[in-house]
């Protein structure tokens, strides 16, 4: 057969793709460390490690080219991903199983790249959760709310060593003491203003979380412009959310936080531009996609706000990957041509 | 018409592209030497094969008819230079399957000896009738330019259909491709005179011509050649692979899709390319045939870039050394541009009449084919794709070979023009899979067929051969009911004789072989005698019984 392709010179590929998503999600990341510690980066690199041993095993199994495959770093994004969506300060063993279970049953096992179903990264968040619901529920607290800083042997002694000082690093996040705070009588501006849970909110959102989410929309807006991202998907779900927190803040404001806090708070930047918009396991039609964002909108906010946890991203993008053939097949773009 | 208030709608997708067409463009158009062999396949046109009318040996002079037309959907080919015709024999043609096709090769003498025109005087195009244009063009031997090679009187032949609008693609989108920007630059006269002529044929009410934004001299010169008619628009379309496309450029200018199962024609609207019009001109005004056209011989494996007039049959070789081209350092040579042209594999092969650009890449810029990447499903191609179709869906059961799947999301409104090519992260051969899917798809509607006519066949002479067997025991049994009613009908005298005979002899048989019984033939008294002993057996019986 003789192959015929164009002889124009193109520096699209999928590696370099994954090369700029992880260059957008430096912001965000950064901003992460700088107020909650260095125990995230701990997880970046066990979750790094476990990706590339994990998907070189499988790949010497299925007798596929090692490196080659490693080299388009989707491994690698799944393990940043996920390690930046677990509590930084869970123990060693729930990274390094959970990047292990993703890259296993989230994508190798379809066939690799391409090939799954499902946004790996959220199915192994989704295990661990519902699997060590303890370990994946302890936040770390920001440094700018704990008396002192921790150090780098106390980041490593809560992760290696049982979680050994944990106490003194944690604390609760802001969509969970909602939640919780609700459940216990007390409504939305009186926790605001409390003297307890008071301090726990900045101007927008959570203290400290809110420059994270701001960290990774600027990541976000990046690869929006450079158009490495479809804009479909973040723009849907953010705005699902925005629609739906707004309606309800202002049906009543003591039982529904601000909108603000939704699209600040928990993992809604992260989500939106790094993990719904995940290509493999998103709807591929343009008007597909906005109702996959929307889908993820609408039940990331029914989980926050009706649910028994206080975040739903990785649940939405799950129900929404499991929609999206469907979506797909009934969002086909109209043909040149054929009628209006 | 102030061209630059006009808007222009803008299709689907489509590329922004390095054009490199400036390379080609700083000198004027070359006439290229007559070569000393032509070699004009019988095939350049879309539809029948011509069918030579000249034999070995025979002299022929430049715009002499060689090969007829076929039928209406077929074309005349012409001599393109004066010589001896030493050879009628398959050649190798520019085609992407490196095809051998019947070509009459003609050794040239050099003189360059024109055959007198056929309509000498020619009169104002306007007196001339639809049918007359039409006729003329095809004796021309006038194709489509632009590439597609589509006989161009059938394009005017619209008396099942009237027709709103002409449009001139003039867009030329293709990069490095520059023939069309050359004669507009240098002849825009023609093609404006070409356009009027093709307007009366089709009795057209107005008339378009699209040309992309980056040929701002070609532009200047049509518009000094229509600046005084109000019912031809110059239209600047930006330029955006594939903005030359037909159907693209048609929408970009009028904001109508023409119809994905059906022509531009029922919408109104024909569309031919400035090359062509050029041509037209030059038939019906000078009664010239189509016997050279120009080409872009550009690309970093030729030294100075530039367009040539070609006469038709010149080897691709020949054009090559003329440029200078180092052999030994062409890496790849495209017939057409780097989008969609195809790779030469023989330089032997001759320029025929859409052959519009030679493409010769340096080896060390030839871009080889990396091994692809399962794909990724990040939707890049939707969003380039000018149809609006959904290529990685068509490539996804183009892989699955789903045949039946693939012509549900529209594989045959593809028009192959390979931006998905370009942008695919993933690197896969888009188009290649959608050509494999079309191919075969075609191979098997060719096998049903066949197969459809096999069957047809087969059941037809179980059908004749059921009949011929019901027809021989149909015979045979009238025979034999012949055979057995003829013995009454005593037609024939011998057997009647010996039928008579038979009877005779039965009869006398009969009458012998009857042995006289002892009661016949009795006197009264014995007769008598017997009644009475019949009485006594009665009286005797009765008295034994009581």
């Amino acid at each position: 057969m003789i192959i015929n392709t164009p002889q124009v010179a193109s520096s699209a590929s999928v590696s370099r793709l994954m090369l700029h998503v992880g260059y957008a999600l430096a912001p965000g990341t950064l901003a992460y460390v700088w107020l909650f510690g260095i125990s995230v980066l701990i997880q970046i690199l066990l979750a790094c490690i476990t990706a590339v041993v994990t998907e070189s095993l499988v790949l010497l199994l299925r007798k596929r080219p090692v490196f080659k495959t490693l080299a388009d770093g989707s491994a690698l994004l799944t393990a940043v991903l996920l390690a930046l969506a677990i509590p930084s300060i869970a123990p060693w063993w729930i990274i390094v199983l959970g990047t292990a279970f993703a890259i296993l049953f989230g994508k190798q096992i379809y066939g690799g790249i391409g090939y799954n179903p499902f946004n790996p990264a959220m199915l192994g968040y989704v295990m661990l959760l519902i699997s060590f619901p303890l370990e994946m529920t302890r936040w770390p607290a920001a440094i700018s709310l704990l008396e002192q800083v921790p150090t780098f042997q106390t980041s490593f002694d809560v992760i290696f060593n049982a979680g050994l000082g944990i106490d003194t690093i944690s604390g609760a996040t802001p969509l969970d003491t909602i939640k919780t705070q609700l459940r216990a009588g007390m409504d939305i501006p009186a926790t605001l203003i409390s003297p307890k849970f008071g301090e726990l909110f900045g101007s927008l959102s959570g203290v400290g979380w809110e420059i994270v989410n701001l960290g990774f929309l600027l990541g976000g807006l990046y690869l929006l412009i450079t158009r490495r991202i479809a804009w479909q998907i973040p723009l849907a779900m953010l705005g699902a959310i925005t629609v739906l927190s707004s309606a309800f803040y202002l049906i009543d404001s003591s039982q529904y936080a601000t909108p603000l806090i939704h699209l600040f708070g928990g993992a809604s930047m992260l989500g939106a531009f790094f993990i719904a918009t995940d290509p493999v396991s998103a709807a591929t039609t343009p008007r597909g996609r906005i109702y996959y964002g929307i889908g993820i909108g609408i039940i990331c906010f029914v989980i926050r706000t009706w649910g028994n946890y206080p975040e739903g991203l990785a649940f939405a993008v799950l129900l929404m990957n499991m929609a999206a053939p469907t979506i797909d097949h009934y969002t086909r773009p109209r043909v040149f041509g054929q009628g209006n | 018409m102030n061209p630059s208030n006009r808007k222009v709608f803008n299709f689907h997708g489509g590329l922004h592209l390095d054009d490199h067409k400036s390379v080609s463009t700083s000198r004027p158009i070359e006439d290229a030497p007559i070569p000393s062999l032509l070699v004009l396949p019988l095939e350049q046109h879309i539809g029948n094969a011509a069918k030579a009318c000249v034999k070995v040996g025979d002299k022929v002079l430049k715009n002499q008819c060689i090969a007829k037309a076929d039928g209406n959907v077929s074309t005349q080919i012409h001599a393109s230079s004066s010589g001896t015709v030493v050879a009628i024999e398959p050649r190798s043609i520019p085609h992407p399957s490196d095809l051998n096709v019947i070509s009459i090769v003609i050794e040239t003498d050099g003189r360059d000896t024109t055959i007198e025109p056929k309509h000498t005087n020619v009169e104002h195009y306007k007196s001339l009738s639809r049918h007359d244009i039409q006729r003329r063009i095809q004796e021309a031997g006038i194709v489509g330019l632009g590439g597609a090679g589509f006989p161009s009187h059938i394009k005017l032949n619209a008396a099942e259909h009237p027709v709103e609008t002409l449009i001139l693609n003039a867009a030329e989108c293709e990069p490095y491709i520059s023939c069309d920007d050359m004669l507009m630059r240098e002849h825009a006269d023609k093609i404006v005179n070409g356009m009027r002529i093709m307007q009366h044929a089709l009795n057209a009410k107005h008339c378009m011509i699209g040309i992309e934004d980056n040929k701002v001299e070609a532009f200047a010169a049509l518009q000094k050649v229509i600046s005084n008619s109000d019912d031809i628009e110059l239209i600047r379309v930006p330029t955006r692979y594939p903005a030359g496309g037909e159907r693209q450029l048609i929408y970009s200018l009028t904001g109508k899709q023409a119809p994905s199962k059906g022509r531009p024609l029922d919408i109104g609207i024909v569309c031919h390319n400035v090359g062509t019009a050029a041509a037209v001109d030059d038939a019906i005004t000078r009664g010239i045939p189509l016997t050279s056209r120009i080409v872009t011989l550009t690309g970093s494996g030729i030294p100075q870039p530039r367009n040539m007039q070609v006469r038709i049959g010149t080897q691709i070789q020949f054009l090559l050394d003329h440029c200078h081209s180092p052999k030994e350092d062409i890496g790849n040579i495209l017939i057409g541009g780097p989008m969609m042209g195809f790779k030469l594999n023989s330089t032997q092969a001759p320029v025929t009449k859409i052959c519009n650009c030679i493409l010769a890449i340096h080896q060390r810029d030839v871009i080889k084919p990396t091994t692809p990447m399962p794909c990724i499903r990040c939707g890049e191609c939707t969003d380039v794709c000018p149809v609006n179709l959904l290529p990685q869906q068509l490539y996804w059961h183009a892989h699955a070979q789903e045949f039946d799947t693939i012509q549900d999301y529209n594989l045959f409104d593809c028009i192959e023009c390979g931006c998905c090519d370009v942008v695919c992260p993933s690197r896969i051969p888009l188009v290649q899979y959608f050509r494999f899917a079309k191919t075969t798809i075609w191979q098997q509607e060719r096998d049903k067929e066949k197969s459809d006519k096999a069957r047809q066949r087969h059941e037809l002479r179980l059908e004749r051969l059921e009949r011929e067997k019901r027809e021989k025991r149909e015979r045979h049994n009238r025979k034999k009911a012949a055979l057995k009613k003829k013995p009454d009908q005593a037609d024939d005298p011998k057997k009647a004789a010996i039928l008579a005979a038979m009877k005779r002899v039965k009869e006398k048989k009969s009458a012998t072989d009857t042995n006289p019984a002892n009661t016949d033939n009795l006197t009264p008294e014995q007769q008598a005698k017997v009644d009475e002993a019949d009485a006594r057996r009665k009286d005797h019986k009765k008295d034994t019984t009581s």
